[in-house]
């Protein structure tokens, strides 16, 4: 992908401090985010990793068009000034110039274009389900359903502060988790039963808005094991900010053996999402913070 | 007798009431739409000051409720746009400059113009209601964001408190309609003769184009909002899916208008610098035509690349596609203005006066933010940035610290002229720095927030995100205190009133507002001048 550039030794030097300072291959923490985080968290997913190399080379132009413009600014204010050039000269027209700052960028927009579709079609690339998870956005909390396993249903609502336990993030953390094998292709359908949600995980690199009537599907493989967390990421009112989202990834081992203990406890449990729109959990009770 | 009438007319000097209320003088006009944006803009910064310190550590400690957080947000949002911005730019300098910069004695509709600006003030009224009026469930005020997409604004917000910000919307809109007509006439049929649509001066230009898009992009706007009035409140469901309608489509109609929107706010920023450039670099404006016609292509191509607003609505793979090439496409003539800038300086004689560090600052500032939309054009790592504060920050460089960089670049640039006083240079240069100092304290670490995944409208965030939070609450303090500054300066000029000359900046200022007193006469031109 970027081969193709002369001063490709600077290129890669450059991309190197790139990736050393924003890029995710050092983090400790899997799934969520990190205080002082400059860049993406650790991809999980070939999707987020494929953006985040996307992104590393987009950073590397963006950063050398910005200093370019900025080197330009410096050279100008300390050339052009009244003192060191007390007599202005008239130029108003150079045609080349105007020609190769409008054709040059044309280049470079075509240089990121071709990454930039590569990725889009990729994300859109939907392989066999492997695992189908629906997810329904209420006000505020999710309700999920795993429709081809005996519409198993559950409701996911955040953890308050007292009721964190074992290092469970502030705000991420949720009762119930949505539980998926690893290294399998989990097709997400995604709705909402009142307003506007989002659903997304920033270490899959997937982010679907929820729409009431409608069903949005996306898709991730997540390739390693661990506890991953997103936030609703469209204003849904009031609570917006206390609705997250907790994907755990294991084996397929555990997987199983959750789905057996799921199936038996939410079986007693009424939810509040869902086609019925019914309004409220009953075990959600809004909680003024 | 029409002769008599007239010469009566020339020495009418209205005051007080007769002559701000019943203001059919565009220079009179301009400064109630300045002195209105300054109103608006210190409420919507007192707002953002607000939400910068409920977020500068997490957990909740100044809003009770995480609503009037959202209301913050909100109410931010649309005083910035409809009451700051837009009603400085265009409505202030606009009225104020353009009518002097073509030769004209007044604009082509007086009293359309009036009613162009004292439709703002009842706009405002509603909004500052709406606050007070139950909104949401036990809520007041609307929270659904200055996109207000349903349904939160429709089932979501049932109280009359939607209905109260819509009306408001409804007049802005209505008023900036009419003033672009009034434009738009005053740009094509009163320029002074000689002077042909190829030398008008760019702000004028910046004007023109400006103009077009509004009368283009409100009527949508004005569309949506009633088709969401009637939704609420006549049971209609064009964004009802129960009822046909489709929650998606208020998001085409309203980004139609969206995103037409930012170029209306930043276009006339684009036109004044080059102006302030020019004139403090000593030397004619680089590639003049190239400059006027990127400002018409920007416009144009603003109008069809709306839906990269809504990459994670659920558009299908190959809108997306079509939304990533087209607005690529803008950074070709945004690079065009950047360059023909710095070409202006190129072998310039450059004097750093108070607008000139304005305009070198514009210039770093939204080519930090242009990169930025680059890389947001992009749907496929957009996926991983949509609502998060990346785009807080990459939209704040753009279209709000461009716009008011621009904006304080025109007005120490007019400010001798409009009051006919001079400004304190060392104020406006403290005030600058503060404000350059602290903008980017504030967003440029908001880059980082969004990456890591902080997502936007939040009135908590995981602890995780505290520490750069709290570096962005710090530098919304600072540039407060650059305001702050900025206040004292306008007070310090009109105490000190040290005359402004007719040209304080001397030969680099070529535009004929120049050629005026410092304030120039109640009604100026009564000798068209002539362009050569």
């Amino acid at each position: 992908m970027t081969n193709g550039f002369s001063g490709a030794k600077a290129f890669s030097v450059f991309a190197a401090l790139a990736s050393f300072l924003f890029s995710t291959e050092v983090r400790a923490e899997l799934g969520q985010p990190r205080n002082w985080q400059l860049g993406f968290q650790e991809a999980a997913t070939p999707i987020m990793r494929q953006l985040n190399d996307f992104h590393n080379f987009l950073l590397v132009l963006t950063t050398v068009v910005t200093l370019f413009v900025v080197g330009l600014l410096v050279y100008v204010a300390l050339r052009f000034n009244e003192n060191t050039n007390p007599k202005p000269s008239t130029t108003s027209h150079h045609t080349l110039l105007e020609v190769a700052w409008t054709v040059v960028p044309i280049l470079i927009l075509v240089v990121i274009a071709i990454p930039s579709f590569r990725l889009l079609f990729a994300q859109y690339d939907f392989p066999k389900a492997d695992l189908t998870v629906k997810a329904i956005g209420n006000q505020w909390y999710w309700t999920y359903e795993y429709p081809d396993q005996g519409d198993l249903t559950f409701d996911a609502v955040m953890l308050e502060d007292n009721e964190l336990k074992d290092e469970q993030p502030r705000l991420l953390a949720t009762d119930n988790e949505v539980v998926v094998p690893v290294n399998r292709n989990i097709h997400i359908l995604v709705t909402a039963s009142d307003v506007l949600h989002n659903w997304t995980i920033p270490a899959f690199g997937v982010k679907v808005d929820a729409v009431p009537g409608r069903i949005i599907r996306t898709w991730f493989r997540a390739e390693k094991k661990g506890v991953y967390y997103g936030q609703c990421s469209e204003l849904c009112g009031q609570r917006h900010a206390f609705m997250p989202i907790a994907v755990r990834v294991v084996s397929d081992g555990e997987f199983a053996s959750w789905l057996e203990k799921a199936k038996k406890e939410f079986a007693s449990i009424p939810t509040g999402g869902g086609d019925d729109a019914s309004v409220g959990s009953p075990r959600f009770a809004l909680n003024q913070r | 007798m029409a002769g008599k009438a007239a010469a009566a007319h020339h020495h009418d000097h209205p005051t007080g009431v007769k002559r701000y209320l019943f203001s059919t003088n565009h220079k009179d006009i301009g400064s109630l739409y300045l002195m209105f944006a300054l109103f608006g803009g210190i409420v919507g910064g007192l707002l953002s000051i607000g939400m910068r310190m409920e977020l500068q550590e997490p957990g909740m400690q100044f809003f009770a409720d995480p609503h009037i957080f959202n209301t913050f947000t909100t109410a931010h949002g649309l005083i910035m746009v409809f009451f700051m911005i837009m009603p400085s730019l265009f409505g202030g300098f606009g009225n104020w400059i353009v009518p002097l910069m073509i030769g004209a004695p007044d604009m082509a509709f007086p009293r359309l113009n009036n009613i162009s600006f004292w439709l703002l003030p009842p706009a405002l009224t509603l909004l500052v209601i709406s606050l007070f009026v139950p909104g949401p469930a036990g809520g007041y005020g609307v929270g659904g964001g200055w996109t207000v997409y349903a349904p939160l604004s429709t089932t979501g917000s049932p109280g009359p408190a939607m209905d109260f910000a819509i009306l408001a919307l409804h007049l802005a809109g209505a008023s900036s309609i009419l003033s672009a007509i009034n434009f738009i006439t005053t740009i094509f049929n009163m320029r002074a003769p000689g002077m042909t649509i190829h030398k008008m001066p760019l702000f004028v230009w910046s004007i023109l184009v400006t103009a077009f898009l509004l009368l283009l992009a409100l009527p949508v706007l004005a569309g949506a909002i009633t088709m969401l009035l009637t939704d609420r409140n006549f049971g209609t469901t064009f964004f009802d899916v129960t009822g046909g309608g489709d929650p998606i489509l208020f998001q085409h109609l309203f980004w139609f208008f969206g995103h037409p929107e930012v170029y209306i706010i930043i276009l006339p920023a684009f036109g004044l610098i080059s102006h302030v450039i020019s004139t403090f670099s000593n030397k004619p404006i680089f590639g003049y035509l190239g400059m006027a016609y990127a400002m018409a292509a920007i416009g144009a191509v603003g109008f069809v690349v709306w839906a990269h607003h809504m990459y994670t609505s659920g558009i299908s793979l190959n809108t997306q596609a079509y939304f990533v090439a087209a607005t690529m496409v803008i950074a070709v003539p945004t690079g065009v203005k950047i360059f023909s800038w710095i070409a202006t300086m190129w072998g310039g004689s450059i004097q750093f006066r108070t607008p000139m560090l304005w305009a070198f600052g514009f210039i770093f500032l939204f080519t930090t933010g242009g990169v930025t939309g680059v890389v947001l054009a992009n749907a496929g790592v957009d996926r991983a940035m949509h609502d998060t504060y990346y785009v807080v920050a990459h939209f704040h460089y753009t279209m709000s610290l461009g716009a008011t960089f621009g904006l304080f670049a025109g007005w120490y640039y007019w400010f001798p002229k409009i009051t006919g006083y001079m400004y304190s240079e060392f104020i406006g240069k403290l005030h600058f720095w503060f404000s350059f100092i602290g903008v980017n304290v504030i967003f440029f670490p908001q880059h980082f927030l969004g990456l890591a995944g902080m997502p936007r409208r939040y009135a908590d965030y995981p602890d995780a995100f505290a520490g750069w939070n709290y570096v962005s609450s710090i530098g919304s303090y600072i540039s407060g205190l650059g305001v702050l500054i900025f206040l004292f300066g306008v007070y310090l000029a009109f105490q000190r009133k040290e005359r402004a000359a007719d040209n304080p900046w001397g030969e680099g200022a070529t535009t004929l507002e120049w050629t005026l007193s410092s304030p120039p006469p109640f009604h100026q031109y009564e000798q068209l001048p002539r362009i050569r």
